[in-house]
């Protein structure tokens, strides 16, 4: 049944839209949650845990994303581990942004020169409190824009989900220009949407990496 | 009695002997001037007595605290042992009152409205009352240094360590950082400084400590000891102060 590129077409890119922005949130909060255990323990844990976490870092980000969407999606359901497709792609994505914030973070947190330790070890502060209260908010400072820009990647990368058939974006593209075999006005009207999504993501990103330029330069 | 007292301490890194049998006593009141050459040991020794650096063999007592190397009992005596660093320190993120407030808040649990006063008081002795709300980053390197030291205070600590507190500042600087010392001595806090500030050491100091290749070579009563250095190393170290 062939129709053509209307109204109609729009509202079901824009349901696709909201799959992609759901996933892409899930992913952030997920790969944010899990990513600031591994970051904290990969700066300032015991060395064997330092190996642990940068292997898991190293061996996904070595790794290509769709791989480990296949991996989650096919290679769990032979193990009898059998998920629908967004559940497979919000696990897959969150592994992946896991390993590549908790990089991220590693290196914000340790950037904070030992000096700031010291200090706050001067004070009495506890291990935890020295975190809490001075390392971990200054860390964050300087982690806001490399962020917001990983968020980019993010919700570019939620594409690769339309391969194990999840509809976000790209894959109601892929079905609405099976019906209309208008793929100019199908996927340009798609790349304006993720286009919409991530360019105030990369505008805020450089905009908090300028403010953190400015403090320093002062 | 004594305030703080280290006996034969011995601390290396590695194959390097830095402190070579340490001892000194500092009593109460005391405002000790440790003088030196650059890696005779004097800031290793000062590191010691509150932590900071782990050592091999020795003992330090500080404020009744007790310690032997190792990290136990470590929390207890930093409330009672203050500290203030070459490069300030301060924590860039908090303003001022916040920098001073951060300590008794979340160390010893001092309420809000006690908090702020701690504030008032700290700032007034270091002469910056109107910077409670300024960033670190707003003040110059002389005010960020008293701020330390105010941020240092609020912990109300029985001794206070000094590591080259003005080596980082311009001279204009240095005057207003050695005055707020100088009021705290006279005030009877105990005291001790690893300085480059001979003339400072000399009028303030009640004690000079003189330190060389990890051993406190020469040690007495400041005017004394300035006057009449007994050994050629302390005459050569001090002379070209003098002339």
């Amino acid at each position: 049944m062939i129709q053509d590129f209307g109204w109609s077409s729009v509202q079901f890119l824009i349901m696709g839209l909201t799959w992609t922005v759901g996933l892409s949130a899930m992913t952030f909060v997920l790969g944010g949650f899990f990513g600031l255990f591994l970051a904290m323990g990969r700066a300032l844990g015991p060395n064997w845990l330092k190996l642990v976490i940068a292997g898991y870092i190293q061996i996904v980000q070595a790794t290509p994303l769709l791989i480990i969407v296949f991996l989650c999606f096919y290679g769990l359901s032979f193990l009898g581990l059998h998920f629908p497709p967004f559940a497979a792609a919000a696990i897959s994505l969150a592994v992946y942004a896991t390993a590549y914030l908790a990089d991220i973070w590693r290196g914000c947190i340790e950037a904070i020169p030992k000096t700031q330790w010291e200090a706050a070890d001067a004070l009495a502060l506890s291990r935890i409190q020295r975190l809490r209260y001075v390392i971990l908010p200054q860390a964050l400072r300087i982690a806001l824009g490399p962020t917001v820009g990983f968020m980019v990647q993010i919700v570019k990368n939620t594409s690769v989900t339309a391969l194990i058939g999840f509809v976000e974006l790209t894959r109601a593209g892929q079905l609405l220009n099976n019906m209309t075999f208008q793929p100019f006005h199908v996927f340009l009207t798609v790349a304006a949407m993720y286009f919409a999504l991530c360019y105030p993501l990369s505008w805020w990103s450089e905009k908090l990496k300028e403010r953190k330029s400015g403090v320093s330069a002062h | 009695m004594a305030s703080l007292r280290i006996e034969d301490l011995w601390k290396s890194y590695g194959a390097v002997q830095v402190l070579k049998g340490v001892s000194l006593s500092v009593g109460e009141g005391d405002v000790v001037a440790v003088i030196g050459r650059s890696g005779s040991g004097k800031s290793t020794m000062l590191r010691c007595i509150n932590g900071l650096e782990q050592f091999q063999k020795g003992r330090i007592e500080v404020a009744g605290h007790m310690l032997d190397g190792s990290h136990s009992g470590l929390r207890e005596l930093r409330k009672e042992v203050g500290m203030v660093f070459q490069s300030y320190n301060l924590f860039p993120h908090l303003n001022v009152a916040e920098n001073i407030k951060l300590a008794p808040r979340v160390v010893k649990g001092v309420g809000k409205a006690e908090c702020d006063e701690i504030v008032v008081q700290v700032l007034a002795r270091v002469g910056l009352s109107d910077k409670a709300y300024a960033y670190p980053d707003e003040l110059s390197g002389g005010q960020q240094q008293r701020v330390a030291i105010a941020r240092s205070l609020a912990m109300q600590p029985k001794v206070m360590l000094f590591d080259e507190v003005t080596s980082a500042l311009d001279p204009e600087l240095t005057g207003e950082v050695l005055l707020t010392i100088a009021e705290l001595a006279k005030a009877g806090m105990t005291m001790v400084l690893v300085t480059h500030e001979m003339g400072f050491a000399r009028r303030v100091a009640t004690h000079t400590v003189f330190m060389n290749e990890g051993k406190i070579w020469e040690e007495g009563p400041s005017e004394e000891l300035f006057a009449n250095p007994r050994t050629p190393e302390l005459a050569n170290f001090i002379a070209p102060d003098l002339k």
